[in-house]
């Protein structure tokens, strides 16, 4: 080949073993560097992670179907048939790893004392729990035991202010489908905690049939919700289901904007770090390459001489730094991987449980390794590096061959 | 037509106010095949006139061709491509790579030209038996004397037989004996393969081997005449 591919890459790994301290002081840093985007971008995800799956394994799931006008009026009126078998078979696809259906309707709460503005969901208890409802969640009496279960299970902060207690009977009133008002009494016969208070405050369960029942709603449900085995793609399960109702089916991201755009951002958080670690790298990267050329303008006179093309010699200073590069990154990625795996079972950060639970964060930190993540900072490194390396390769190769000769002769 | 031609050459050096002549309105021709020395004292221009024939310099005004191509018009990779497969250097200062053995050293312009690696390792071992270095082929720069590193940039330049071969002072650090079968070499190239020989000298018994001598000072040719070789 015309560039002498086999000479070029013989000089450039010689000359990079040449000051053998100097490559080391480099590898070293762009390993701890690599490490640190690897690593610091798997704890952050594993964050995220739980953040997002424990705010959508409690209510949301991954999917939701509802009636056509539910969600911009979210009344019994807009409710939807039991699922028919069409329906079934694909709740029933491997995609799909559990779903529940639920009456949810807004409804006031009344104690002997207060009256609140809550949302009464009618649940299958069974369905709540394969859908992510934590059992442990219950900090005073049961939950519900079936759809029929004539209990209500409130929140800790919405028992304070009905100041009531667990085994008194409140009355539940809403609108029936004729628009007419529909009321019932209920004995609390559990009390449930949750990461956010506003749903402590907000919601209240209730067997799903009573619910039906009380509204003169049949079989009729307000939405079924599906989880998935990937919350972050969840449209696939979504256009799936749609393709087998007429119903509005919504994914999680189209549900809570919040927490999607949360997930975006770390997404960019992710690329702005890694590039940010690069930025710190690159200033050792050009000066150990700027110090490379300053070394050998002699050599690179010789090499012009000799009848080296000025292209050779800049793809013989980038291959130079791309060698390095990539012993810094299969290192650092050495090590990163390394590091998550003696992690994988967590990271206790009991010492500032407080404030990771106001965030909506477990205690632990389990560091989640993506593959995306892990080619992203690979690529990032290898992009970044080279054109970094390009100003000096370019100034190696611009110089006047007999000015280079005899520039330390 | 001439191996090379130059006509008019001028190059000229700033050193504070006072203007060096490097080149001074230089003009010959050499015939291919011939085996020319270039003398003088330091500072006369012979290297300046090596390394612009070479297409190493910028001249200020001039014209160089070598086989009726013009070297000071081309680009930096024609250049370069007219380097790699028709000219040969020898520096004053042996010039190896120090990351390359004496093999490395010698097959380097033949990896560049794309030479099959057993034909490189063959030529290579043959060449620096000839200039002396058999047993020493893997050892690098540092490794070796300067008469030795010398070798190897000679056994380098000839090694794919250029047409041309731009040699300056090759025998400065060889000793009689040594010198005397590099010439010796040279000669031989230059009649079997019409290999054009320029060899910028003070040695008088380097200038005894050419057919033809051009003396030079100042940057100017001052003596330019045919003599009998030894």
């Amino acid at each position: 080949m015309r560039l002498g591919v086999v000479a070029v890459s013989t000089l450039a790994w010689r000359n990079l073993w040449r000051n053998y301290r100097r490559t080391m002081i480099m590898l070293l840093a762009i390993s701890v560097g690599v490490w640190a985007m690897i690593f610091m971008t798997a704890v952050l995800r594993g964050m995220v992670d739980n953040m997002v799956t424990q705010a959508l394994d409690t209510l949301p799931g991954y999917v939701q179907i509802h009636a056509p006008n539910y969600l911009d009026d979210p009344s019994v009126t807009h409710s939807l048939p039991a699922p028919d078998p069409s329906l079934l078979q694909v709740l029933g696809d491997p995609l799909v790893a559990a779903w529940t259906s639920r009456v949810k309707v807004p409804a006031m709460i009344s104690s002997e004392y207060e009256n609140r503005g809550v949302t009464l969901i009618g649940v299958d208890p069974e369905g709540e729990q394969a859908l992510g409802f934590d059992i442990h969640d219950i900090t005073q009496g049961r939950f519900l035991v079936g759809a029929n279960d004539r209990g209500l299970v409130i929140g800790r902060k919405l028992l304070q202010r009905l100041d009531t207690r667990l085994g008194k009977r409140i009355v539940i009133m809403s609108q029936d489908p004729g628009n007419s008002i529909a009321d019932r009494g209920f004995r609390i016969v559990g009390v449930f905690r949750a990461d956010l208070e506003s749903r402590e405050e907000n919601i209240v369960y209730a067997g799903r049939s009573v619910v039906q029942t009380m509204l003169g709603m049949g079989s009729e449900v307000s939405e079924i919700a599906v989880r998935g085995h990937d919350y972050r793609h969840p449209q696939v399960l979504a256009d799936k289901i749609q393709a087998e109702t007429d119903a509005r089916v919504s994914s999680w991201l189209e549900l809570d904007p919040y927490l999607s755009t949360m997930m975006r951002v770390m997404d960019g958080f992710v690329l702005v770090w890694m590039v940010v670690v690069f930025l710190a790298l690159s200033f050792g990267l050009v000066n150990t390459l700027m110090m490379a050329v300053f070394e050998r303008i002699r050599e690179i006179g010789l090499m012009q001489a000799l009848g080296m093309r000025p292209s050779a010699i800049v793809y013989q200073f980038l291959l130079e730094s791309l060698l390095l590069l990539l012993l810094g990154l299969l290192a650092g990625n050495l090590l990163a991987v390394t590091t998550i795996y003696v992690l994988r079972d967590g990271i206790d950060l009991s010492g500032v449980a407080q404030g990771l639970e106001m965030m909506g964060a477990a205690s632990v930190m389990y560091p989640v390794l993506q593959w995306p993540d892990l080619v992203l900072a690979n690529v990032v490194v290898i992009v970044l590096g080279i054109a970094t390396s390009l100003l000096p390769a370019w100034r190696a190769a611009r110089y006047l061959p007999v000015e280079a000769i005899a520039r330390t002769s | 037509m001439a191996a090379i031609s130059c006509v008019d050459l001028c190059k000229y050096y700033q050193q504070g106010d006072a203007v060096i002549k490097g080149l001074d309105h230089v003009s010959l021709e050499i015939e291919q095949g011939s085996f020319v020395c270039l003398s003088g004292p330091s500072g006369s221009g012979k290297t300046t006139l090596l390394n612009a024939i070479g297409g190493l310099d910028k001249l200020d005004s001039g014209k160089i061709s070598i086989d009726g191509e013009r070297v000071d018009q081309l680009g930096k990779a024609a250049l370069a491509d007219l380097r790699l497969h028709s000219i040969g250097f020898v520096f004053q200062a042996y010039n190896l790579i120090p990351v390359l053995s004496a093999r490395e050293n010698v097959e380097f312009v033949m990896q560049v030209q794309g030479v099959s690696a057993s034909e490189r390792k063959q030529r290579a071992f043959r060449i620096l038996a000839e200039v002396g270095l058999q047993g020493m082929e893997d050892r690098r720069p540092a490794q070796l004397s300067g008469g030795q590193q010398q070798r190897v940039a000679v056994a380098r330049a000839i090694v794919s037989q250029p047409k041309l071969v731009l040699a300056d002072e090759p025998t400065a650090n060889l000793d009689s004996a040594s010198l005397e079968k590099l010439m010796a070499r040279f000669r031989e190239l230059n009649k079997l393969h019409r290999i054009t020989f320029l060899i910028a000298t003070h040695d008088e018994r380097v200038m005894s081997w050419a057919e033809r001598r051009i003396g030079m000072e100042d940057g100017r040719v001052i003596h330019d005449a045919l003599q009998a070789p030894v």
